[in-house]
């Protein structure tokens, strides 16, 4: 089972329902969290963790090869993203616009831009208390975070079975690090606040699942700020609110000292007891 | 010498455009025959990445001597750009080609 804890507008909590909602299974599941918010990753600030292993990443990117090379200039009319431009006699690759696609590589008839891995990131799976983590880290500087988010995903595809519940703490916004991250999950939890702001990225969100074809459902962060938008917008459509998570300077505080929350507020876990039989639901044949 | 704008239209009382990569035009003023040619970018719009290096590109291929522009190529442009011998002026942006021109020609345009 893969849950893709999403949001729309960032800094509405899928961090804090990934790691709070992770530490709460875990108590009775297999449970893997996986931060594939590449660019910056911060599930890794709420769990206490020992180390497993490191691994650096890398995609392929095309590196000109001149004394092949017949400027025939086929490899800048395939490419998309104007990452390879033919500069009179020269061919210039701009790797931060590639997007690996290999078409000018395989599209040369000289072999003249083979493909070169290049360092993107780090990968790092941890023991956490009662679940395993994974936080993958773009490098300062790399752009592209889909490359590394595949890589990762096919990496606890790898190591854990269809039996352990698979957590996926999302980028934010609706762009493809977003795509990608949610494309392969069986449930998507799109996480928000009770504010228009909130709501107008909610609703793009929504759309973005529902393209999909994903299932998904509602959570409410910092229930009672704000106004009824939220709920209105979620009954007119449809949509299932699975929890409510009260607004609480309790919260704030555990939140900035980087602890986890339902241990201290029962009203978090009584919350997080109910995206659980929603999870289980969905395990056991969608009827939740 | 020929010198290329990145503009709004074809004509001296043209605004520039301040964009290098998503300009609308690149217009090149032949100043021994006193001819304007010119390129219209505008399809670029429809470019979701790279449009810096294809305008480059494009600039590249029309050789000028100089380009006066606006803010400045962006980095991936101004690598591309300096493969070429062109100078690069900046700080037209909110002019029009003949003003950015007679600005160039006082010496009142810095050089990228």
């Amino acid at each position: 089972m893969k849950v893709a804890i999403a949001s729309g507008k960032g800094g509405t909590g899928k961090t804090t329902l990934s790691t709070n909602l992770a530490s709460y299974l875990a108590q009775d599941h297999a449970i893997v969290l996986t931060d594939l918010d590449v660019e910056e990753p911060n599930s890794g600030l709420f769990i206490e963790k020992t180390l497993k292993y490191e691994q650096k990443r890398s995609r392929m990117v095309p590196v000109w090869e001149s004394s092949t090379c017949t400027l025939c200039g086929r490899c800048q009319q395939v490419c998309n993203f104007h990452a390879v431009i033919k500069l009179g006699r020269e061919i210039m690759v701009f790797p931060e616009l590639c997007h690996g696609c290999y078409a000018c590589s395989e599209l040369c008839p000289h072999n003249a831009l083979p493909m070169q891995p290049t360092p993107m990131g780090t990968l790092t799976a941890s023991a956490a208390g009662g679940f395993d983590f994974i936080e993958s880290r773009l490098d300062v500087g790399q752009e592209q975070a889909v490359p590394l988010i595949a890589q990762t995903l096919a990496h606890v595809d790898e190591h854990y079975g269809d039996e352990v519940i698979k957590l996926y703490d999302c980028p934010p916004g609706t762009s493809c690090p977003v795509i990608e991250s949610i494309k392969d999950a069986d449930i998507v939890i799109l996480i928000t606040e009770p504010t228009p702001f909130g709501l107008h990225d909610l609703s793009l969100a929504v759309e973005t699942a529902r393209k999909l074809g994903k299932e998904f459902a509602v959570v409410i962060n910092r229930h009672g700020i704000g106004d009824d938008g939220v709920a209105e917008y979620c009954s007119r459509e449809g949509i299932k609110v699975l929890a409510k998570i009260p607004n609480s300077r309790k919260a704030a505080e555990l939140y900035s000292n980087g602890e986890l929350m339902y241990p201290h507020i029962p009203e978090i876990a009584q919350q997080l007891e109910q995206v659980s039989q929603y999870i289980m639901g969905q395990m056991n044949g969608g009827e939740a | 010498m020929n010198i290329a704008f990145t503009t709004k239209g074809t004509d001296w009382k043209d605004a520039m455009d301040p964009r290098f990569g998503r300009a609308d035009y690149i217009l090149v003023y032949n100043e021994t025959e006193d001819t304007f040619s010119s390129f219209d970018n505008r399809a670029i719009s429809g470019t979701a990445h790279g449009a810096g290096p294809q305008t480059a590109q494009q600039l590249f291929e029309m050789n000028p001597d100089v380009l006066i522009t606006g803010n400045g190529p962006g980095g991936n442009a101004a690598a591309a750009l300096q493969r070429s011998q062109m100078k690069i002026f900046i700080g037209a942006g909110s002019m029009t080609v003949r003003e950015a021109y007679e600005a160039y020609k006082a010496g009142k345009l810095n050089q990228a």
